[in-house]
């Protein structure tokens, strides 16, 4: 009997990634999957060689990424390769959502895979925060201090769940040593997310562009989606090594090159790019508990959306211009989000944050019925 | 462009004595695969065992124009063509090769310099993370000591901290050089002559470490005029080199060198 038919390791190798019967009509959009998937090794093999050199504590943390940056052979790779793919990572995922979004990925019957990704992205966010605490810069500190202090928002024991999730009366030592714990474990948790993520997508199967059964015409995965994602990784490689070596600080804030003081505010506090849609909806809502509320709404509505009937399929033609329309806010929200407050971004990011709920809970539930459709996309396969 | 046209022509001389070598294989595959497309589709009517071993049933060819009465599937094979078996792919700007002509060798020289590619940027990684857990620059900043040996008084020992252990610097008395170098090489259990364990008689560098489990000898101790380790019993000479006690070594003498007349540089 051949070995990866006979070995119980090997047949499930086989059976997901070699053999595995996979629509032939998948675009490149369906990359991105593998794409975040190698984003996490990269994100694993980085920092678990960084925490080799650095030191988690307030005295040293900033000193000791110094030293990883000029002292430790590679070290200036390792960190920026790090802090790079924490972005690329993001990107990645952003537009494997995106994918989910326009296609339909999450309908009916592939819903836990939707609600396991919504929840690997609220893991996501929260490492990419605390991770980025550890550097003890000026950005890491006042970015801890405000996003932390949005505990209080709880009425009653607000301020007591703070004093406890700082472990202490302001982010300080504690604080620092609770958040590498917890930078260190949850990438590990991630990963466990991310099995059970394709765990459940293979028990039906990818959806393809055109949203209409797809069993009749696979391919097997190994011989033509394997070298697909390659090219993918080759791509994605090319345009990391140029962020790494090449725009190291583009991304990132020049604040956070300066030691955390916490007696002194930086003029301008911005969470890094892959938050700013975040920042906004949570600015733009001018009471304090309700902008907590508002993001909590926008992961409920996200956990929410195969139970509301996802649209999407390229036959869907409202779908697809209103998916420009959905695009075009998210992207404004990010602006909007490095955007010092002034009435005019108020109002804009109000606005904004309005059509996004109207799209996530009107818009995606509604459309469906108001296309023209050649099947309809609540079809159990 | 030229260099394609060169590379064009050179290719099939030199693919040809290895497809030669290969043909037999190629038909065989060949005339199994025609058999399926051509022969019947009926299962009922095919042969039993197909010869050469199972094969998909995608076709890798192209898809050609059947017109209804040709066709000779059942209407379950028919199903099974998405969308349509009556498709014929639109290539009117595909320019297809000629069969034998695939073009072949030149994929795979190209496959292959990428897998070099591939192959070196593998060995870079590997090594970039194997070397990063060497020694950092401020660790190899400290792996070398300065030392000014002007206050160490004649017959008085000083112990420096060098790459994390002890290091004893004895500025010895001629009494104990003489003494030193009057020892039989035959009474050593490790020969070794004192000329050869320090630069300038006058300065014994050693380093502090007990050759036998690692403890640190104390000074102006012991049978023999140096040090004494007190953990297993160890005896040193006023040269460092071991008497008595079950120490297999002399006390090791470091790299160092003299800068200065009274400066010397340990590592």
């Amino acid at each position: 009997m051949r070995l990866h038919n006979k070995v119980q390791l090997f047949s499930v190798i086989n059976s997901h990634l070699i053999s595995y019967p996979t629509p032939m009509n998948l675009n490149y959009s369906w990359n991105w999957g593998s794409l975040a998937g190698l984003m996490l090794a990269s994100q694993l093999v980085t920092g678990i060689l960084l925490a080799m050199h650095y030191v988690g504590h307030v005295d040293y943390a900033f000193a000791s990424v110094q030293h990883i940056m000029t002292d430790v052979p590679s070290g200036i790779i390792l960190r920026y390769a790090h802090a790079n793919g924490a972005s690329l990572f993001f990107i990645v995922v952003y537009v494997h959502i995106l994918r989910g979004f326009y296609y339909g990925s999450g309908a009916q019957p592939r819903e836990l895979v939707w609600i396991t990704g919504v929840v690997i992205l609220l893991v996501m966010i929260i490492t990419a925060f605390i991770g980025y605490v550890l550097p003890w810069g000026q950005m890491s500190f006042w970015g801890a201090t405000v996003i932390t202090s949005l505990a209080t928002a709880i009425p009653v024991v607000g301020k007591h769940i703070m004093y406890w999730l700082w472990g202490g009366f302001s982010v300080d030592n504690p604080t620092l040593n609770r958040f590498y714990s917890f930078h260190y474990t949850l990438p590990f948790v991630l990963a466990g997310l991310s099995v059970f993520h394709i765990a459940a997508l293979h028990q039906y199967g990818s959806t393809n562009p055109l949203g209409v059964n797809a069993q009749s015409s696979t391919l097997a995965f190994g011989s033509y989606f394997g070298p697909k994602d390659m090219l993918g990784v080759l791509f994605l490689a090319l345009f990391f090594s140029i962020l790494v070596f090449f725009y190291p600080d583009l991304l990132g804030h020049p604040d956070n090159l300066i030691p955390a003081n916490p007696y002194s505010t930086p003029q301008h506090i911005v969470p890094e790019w892959y938050f700013v849609w975040v920042y906004a909806i949570l600015r733009s809502i001018p009471n304090k508990a309700m902008g907590v509320v508002a993001i909590a709404l926008v992961f409920a509505s996200l956990f929410a959306l195969p139970f509301i009937r996802m649209g999407g399929g390229k036959f869907f033609i409202f779908t697809e211009k209103l998916f420009g329309a959905f695009l075009a806010d998210v992207l404004l929200l990010s602006w909007l989000g490095g955007k010092e407050i002034t009435p005019v971004t108020s109002f804009m990011g109000l606005c904004c944050t309005a059509f996004l709920f109207i799209y996530l809970l009107g818009i995606l539930p509604l459309i469906g019925y108001f296309e023209t459709t050649v099947q309809s996309s609540n079809k159990k396969y | 462009m030229a260099l394609r046209r060169v590379v064009a022509t050179l290719m099939p001389k030199i693919a040809q004595p290895v497809a030669e070598t290969l043909a037999p294989v190629a038909n065989h595959a060949a005339t199994c695969y025609s058999q399926l497309l051509a022969g019947p589709l009926d299962f009922a009517e095919r042969p039993q065992q197909p010869v050469g071993g199972s094969f998909r049933s995608f076709a890798a060819d192209a898809v050609t124009a059947v017109k209804e009465e040709e066709t000779k599937l059942t209407p379950t094979n028919r199903l099974s063509m998405s969308p349509t078996p009556y498709i014929k792919y639109d290539e009117h700007h595909h320019k297809r090769f000629p069969p034998g002509t695939e073009g072949r060798p030149i994929a795979y020289f190209v496959q292959t310099g990428g897998r070099f590619l591939y192959a070196s940027a593998a060995r870079l990684a590997v090594l970039k993370i194997v070397l990063s857990l060497s020694a950092a620059a401020d660790t190899m900043a400290i792996s070398s000591l300065e030392v000014d040996l002007s206050g160490v008084e004649e017959g008085s020992t000083i112990t420096v901290k060098w790459r994390g252990k002890p290091v004893f610097i004895r500025h010895r008395t001629d009494a104990e050089i003489q003494e030193s170098a009057e020892v039989a090489l035959s009474e050593l259990r490790d020969q070794q002559k004192d000329v050869d364990r320090a630069i300038n008689p006058k300065y014994l560098v050693v380093v502090g470490i007990c050759t036998h489990l690692g403890c640190v000898p104390i000074g102006g101790a012991g049978n023999y005029n140096g040090w004494f380790c007190p953990c297993h019993g160890s005896h040193y000479d006023i040269s460092g080199r071991i008497r008595e006690g079950p120490a297999p070594y002399n006390l090791e003498v470091p790299e160092y060198k003299f800068i200065d007349e009274k400066k010397i540089i340990i590592g």
